[in-house]
């Protein structure tokens, strides 16, 4: 439990390599849960933008997600925003949408 | 903070009713390594156990908020555990070191393995050991195509055990081995006729087990390669479930990948049946196992080293319905966002770009410059 807030903590997402002490700290390049938090935030932000949503950090390991209307939701983890993000964008976010993959790839890239 | 693996390991017994559980469960229990297991079953056992201490758990389930039927907490599986630790702490029972949960024959083992996975206080306690499935040898194939719990028991087992062969015709095991093998190619089947069932290779040895991580993984990688084999191309089998593997030869970002499976398996994860990963992951020496069924994921594993000299990344998705080209082209996409993108493509890294968005649209007294490039639309 975070002693400031009072928020009961669990072992953390499973996305999130600091739940995992046993398979990444033997990690061979400078790693930190703030550089990993940034980065997963870049790569949402990327993806929920094809929905009209962004997410940004917000207290106690939370984010704060929202869309263009202006509603909100926090969430915890990744496992909880996807959820949340379909209540606030009112369709499905499928990360097989052959749309969503067309405006996440770079131009020019193949697929595989 | 304890890891994963120091955590009391909770089997999972399953299958069809009448397939020979509880037989099994007895001739388990009589072996040594398992002294000091506590046993949990559904309904009024037949065991006889001396030893063990049994508690007796309703059917009673908690939906969670906008959880589908597999994200169903299981509240009298939660307070009996709950309830176990307590009294294993307080010096009430004696210092159990396993929990088997003999699941009732019609019960379908997903929400059971969410408990574990998912529970505040249970995750700090308690891991997901082995899922052994009972397969009722004369009546597996018209269970399998008739009921979809028959089908989730085969693809959740990390063990599959063949009962009732001594009642079998003949050559009704090697007809079943494919079938089952379509459904979970990577559980070893046992024959529940075997003299002295092994109750480490059964119940113990687990991919998070330090003993017998290694052996483990080399199993499995060689299952998965066998599969890659027999499935390649993606064949529908029964009741239309493909497996699909992949293998990648780019270095995968974990942040990206987590990403990636985890808004795949909220979205599609009633329609997958299992899902199994050996990754290489950019900056972590040795391989990365994940492991998915239906919405849920097992908190990765890891080796410190790569088994042989191959370094590609190999991915198994049993799915029913998934398309096998979308699945690939999904991933390549998503792991290609773990690279900042170029100068000049403009994507709304933070929520600066909504606000501004908002304060643009809020009145003509607010000065705000659009970002140079519309990345994020409407929702329509």
């Amino acid at each position: 439990m975070c002693s400031l807030c009072g928020i009961l903590g669990g072992r953390g997402h499973w996305t999130e390599s600091a739940s995992s002490p046993e398979v990444f700290a033997g990690r061979t390049e400078v790693h930190t849960a703030g550089r990993e938090r940034q980065q997963r935030t870049r790569i949402l932000n990327v993806v929920l933008g094809h929905y009209g949503l962004a997410v940004s950090d917000w207290t106690a390991g939370r984010s704060v997600l929202r869309s263009a209307t202006g509603r909100t939701a926090l969430v915890d983890n990744v496992g909880e925003l996807w959820p949340a993000a379909e209540r606030l964008a009112g369709r499905a976010l499928d990360p097989l949408d052959p749309a969503l993959l067309t405006a996440l790839a770079p131009p020019g890239a193949g697929t595989s | 903070m304890s890891t994963y693996s120091d955590l009391i390991p909770v089997n999972v017994l399953t299958g069809a009713l009448g397939s020979g559980k509880t037989t099994l469960l007895k001739a388990l229990l009589r072996a040594p390594r398992l002294d000091g297991t506590m046993v949990l079953v559904n309904e009024l056992g037949e065991v006889g156990i001396d030893h063990h201490l049994v508690e007796h758990a309703s059917e009673s389930t908690l939906l969670l908020e906008n959880g589908c039927l597999c994200c169903a907490m299981r509240d009298d599986l939660k307070t009996a555990l709950k309830d176990l630790h307590s009294r294993r702490a307080r010096g009430e029972i004696p210092c159990y070191e396993r929990v088997v949960v003999e699941t009732t024959g019609i019960a379908d083992p997903v929400p059971i393995a969410y408990t574990l996975l998912a529970e505040p206080v249970l995750q700090h306690h308690y891991r997901l050991g082995n899922v052994v499935t009972v397969v009722d040898a004369v009546n597996a194939a018209a269970q399998l195509d008739r009921f979809a719990e028959s089908v989730k028991q085969v693809a959740l087992a990390d063990r599959l055990v063949v009962s009732k062969l001594d009642i079998a015709g003949p050559g009704v095991l090697a007809a079943l081995r494919p079938r089952l093998a379509k459904v979970n190619p990577d559980a070893p089947i046992i024959t529940a006729e075997v003299p002295g069932l092994d109750p480490v290779g059964l119940l113990i040895a687990d991919i998070h087990d330090r003993r017998s991580k290694s052996a483990e993984v080399e199993r499995w990688m060689r299952s998965t390669t066998n599969a890659a084999v027999a499935h390649k191309g993606h064949h529908p089998h029964a009741a239309g479930i493909t497996a699909c593997c992949f293998t990648f030869d780019a270095v995968l970002d974990w942040t990206a990948f987590g990403v990636w499976m985890s808004m795949l398996l909220h979205r599609h994860g009633d329609r997958v049946l299992r899902m199994k990963g050996l990754l290489n992951v950019a900056g972590v020496p040795g391989p990365v196992l994940v492991n998915g069924v239906q919405h849920l994921v097992h908190p990765p594993a890891h080796l410190d080293r790569w088994p042989d000299e191959d370094r590609r990344s190999r991915l198994v998705v049993i799915s029913s319905g998934l398309d096998r080209g979308e699945i690939e082209r999904s991933l390549h996409a998503f792991n290609a966002l773990a690279n900042p993108p170029p100068a000049g493509r403009d994507l709304p890294s933070t929520a600066a770009a909504l606000r501004g968005r908002m304060r643009a649209s809020a009145g003509a007294e607010n000065r705000f410059e659009a970002p140079r490039r519309p990345a994020w639309r409407s929702s329509g």
